[in-house]
């Protein structure tokens, strides 16, 4: 404190008085109510982009467990043949599992990314400009959506060298981008809310690891939801997993799927986990 | 209070806060507050860490409820009036909060965006921003190569470029060096004499808002213990000196005039926990 600071006027004074700074003494108009929304998770989404296409090394590094997922267990079981799974290889049955796996984990730690932007000042700032707390959420859970696709990506190339009979039917592969999208959409807002709630990184930790693992087990990812208890059926049943799994399947390999009701419930899904995201996103700024 | 009414200009005060009291559990970070920031001028809010400064920002600046007392931003409630308020505020947070994975350019643009700023004039007003911080030839690099001080001026560039008419900083040269800080302080005299904006800063750094600051008030313990110019406090407690007596060695300072008004309660104060790791961790990120 007892340094004061010297105050010669230095070159950089002069020059902002000398560069003009007109636009900047009038406030700009407020859009008009409806086109706010939309433009501000635009805003936010293309921040997003912006952010991953400088730094591409987690979108690298992302792709090894899902291809280890498919060589070494996919592989391996797939010889074993004890998984029921009406009558296709066992390694094209569980490749959209690994898709929706793969789309999950990247979601499931974005609550820790949104404490970590409170710890930096970075959310902070951000929820004092004039943006809808439901936009923050949907840029992150857009940029969750877009990870996933590129993992996406990634497992249908690795599947298909290991000869997985997918289809490459372009609008089928549309739906599979919205199905992993949503279903990022929905993890993602589901590890917000709970930041939201816990408020605090070790403790995100903590759940974000128990609830990964009975989501991804109790879901039909790697078995058919035929061959599991009662009670986990019921489980399954309410776990949007299986019905982004369901939706892959059907649009990958052809399998009988429910798309209609698949798609409904991820979109459902995705509404509400924005809706709870949002609505407690403020608590992590008090 | 040692308020001057007559030169006022006209309208609502920038900010004004009646008995503003904000608890965390059972401590009363803020316990009646009573300010009021004149629009224009340059106001400082001072005190230790822990005197409940961010607390009340966060309150003017909407991110906390007001649970009771009353807070206005140019007549406006940021309670209830939330919208209205954070389109009059930019807002700099203690932390060095620029997104370190965006450039700079990318950082500003970002702001400029979410106030709304029409696309056509979007890519001018974000030059004009940068380029009255000094930031025009390191825009295009990203933000995590920058150092301390140029960290700071991109954040000013970032609430700049929505021509906020209160510009709030939390600590804005917590942790930078003597010349960083200086130009820290050049460039929001600068913006503010070329725009008129008002700005509320707060420091824990006596000497520079004796500096800089038209008006400061003196925080302890959640409450405003002493108000006015830079020159009417000392002045206030040179003569306080001479009536007890004192002889004391050459003219007070504002961190006279602190210890004087915070009493024997200053040392043991020494702001929570949460406090002291934000700024600790400000502190390490700065380098």
């Amino acid at each position: 404190m007892s340094e004061a600071p010297a105050a010669p006027p230095s070159a950089s004074a002069d020059r902002v008085a000398g560069d003009g700074i007109g636009l900047l003494v009038r406030a700009p108009a407020p859009r008009p109510g409806w086109r706010l929304l939309p433009a501000r998770i635009g805003a936010m989404c293309a921040v997003e982009l912006q952010k991953l296409r400088h730094d591409r090394t987690e979108l690298y590094t992302r792709a090894v467990q899902p291809a280890l997922w498919l060589l070494i267990f996919g592989q391996t079981f797939t010889r074993i043949r004890a998984i029921p799974t009406g009558g296709i290889p066992y390694l094209d049955f569980m490749a959209p599992g690994i898709i929706a796996q793969s789309a999950m984990f990247i979601a499931i730690f974005y609550g820790i990314q949104i404490i970590w932007e409170r710890d930096a000042g970075v959310l902070n700032k951000l929820l004092v400009t004039p943006t809808p707390r439901s936009a923050l959420v949907t840029g992150k859970a857009f940029a969750a959506g877009v990870k996933s696709l590129v993992q996406a990506v990634v497992v249908i190339v690795i599947a298909a060298l290991l000869g997985v009979a997918m289809t490459w039917n372009p609008l089928r592969l549309l739906g599979v981008a919205a199905a992993v999208i949503l279903g990022s959409a929905f993890f993602s807002c589901l590890s917000m809310t709970i930041a939201g709630i816990v408020l605090s990184r070790d403790r995100l930790m903590g759940i974000g690891q128990a609830i990964t693992m009975p989501l991804f087990f109790g879901s039909n990812a790697l078995y058919p939801v035929a061959v599991m208890p009662g009670w986990l059926q019921a489980v399954s049943k309410a776990n949007p997993l299986s019905y982004q799994v369901d939706a892959l399947r059907g649009l990958l390999l052809g399998t009988s799927a429910h798309l209609a009701l698949d798609f409904a419930v991820l979109v459902l899904a995705a509404a509400l986990g924005i809706t709870a995201a949002s609505s407690l996103l403020g608590r992590l700024a008090r | 209070m040692t308020c001057d009414p007559t030169d006022r200009p006209a309208g609502p005060d920038a900010v004004t806060c009646t008995g503003l009291v904000h608890a965390f559990g059972d401590t009363r970070a803020v316990d009646g507050l009573d300010l009021s920031v004149r629009q224009g001028e340059v106001f400082g809010l001072l005190g230790p860490n822990g005197a409940g400064k961010t607390t009340a920002i966060r309150c003017i600046t909407t991110l906390l409820p007001v649970p009771a007392g009353q807070v206005r931003v140019f007549g406006h409630d940021p309670a209830v009036d939330r919208m209205a308020v954070r389109r009059l505020l930019g807002y700099v947070p203690q932390q060095l909060s620029a997104d370190a994975g965006l450039t700079g350019r990318e950082n500003v643009t970002l702001f400029a965006r979410v106030f709304d700023v029409p696309r056509r004039e979007r890519a001018d007003r974000v030059a004009q921003a940068l380029a009255a911080v000094n930031l025009t030839d390191a825009a295009d690099r990203l933000a995590k190569t920058y150092s301390g001080g140029m960290v700071r001026r991109l954040e000013l560039a970032q609430a700049l470029v929505s021509a906020p008419r209160l510009l709030i900083l939390d600590e804005p040269t917590i942790g930078l060096d003597p010349i960083a800080r200086t130009g820290v302080w050049e460039h929001i005299n600068a913006v503010r004499a070329a725009t008129g904006m008002t700005v509320l800063v707060t420091t824990h750094y006596m000497d520079e808002a004796d500096q800089y600051c038209d008006r400061v008030a003196l925080m302890h313990r959640g409450r405003i213990r002493a108000l006015g110019t830079p020159a009417e406090l000392r002045r206030g407690l040179a003569e306080r000196r001479r009536a007890r007596g004192e002889t004391a060695a050459g003219d007070p300072t504002l961190e006279d005039v602190f210890r004087d008004v915070a009493g024997s309660g200053l040392d043991d104060t020494s702001g929570d926990f949460r406090d002291v790791r934000s700024t600790r961790r400000t502190a390490q990120r700065l380098g």
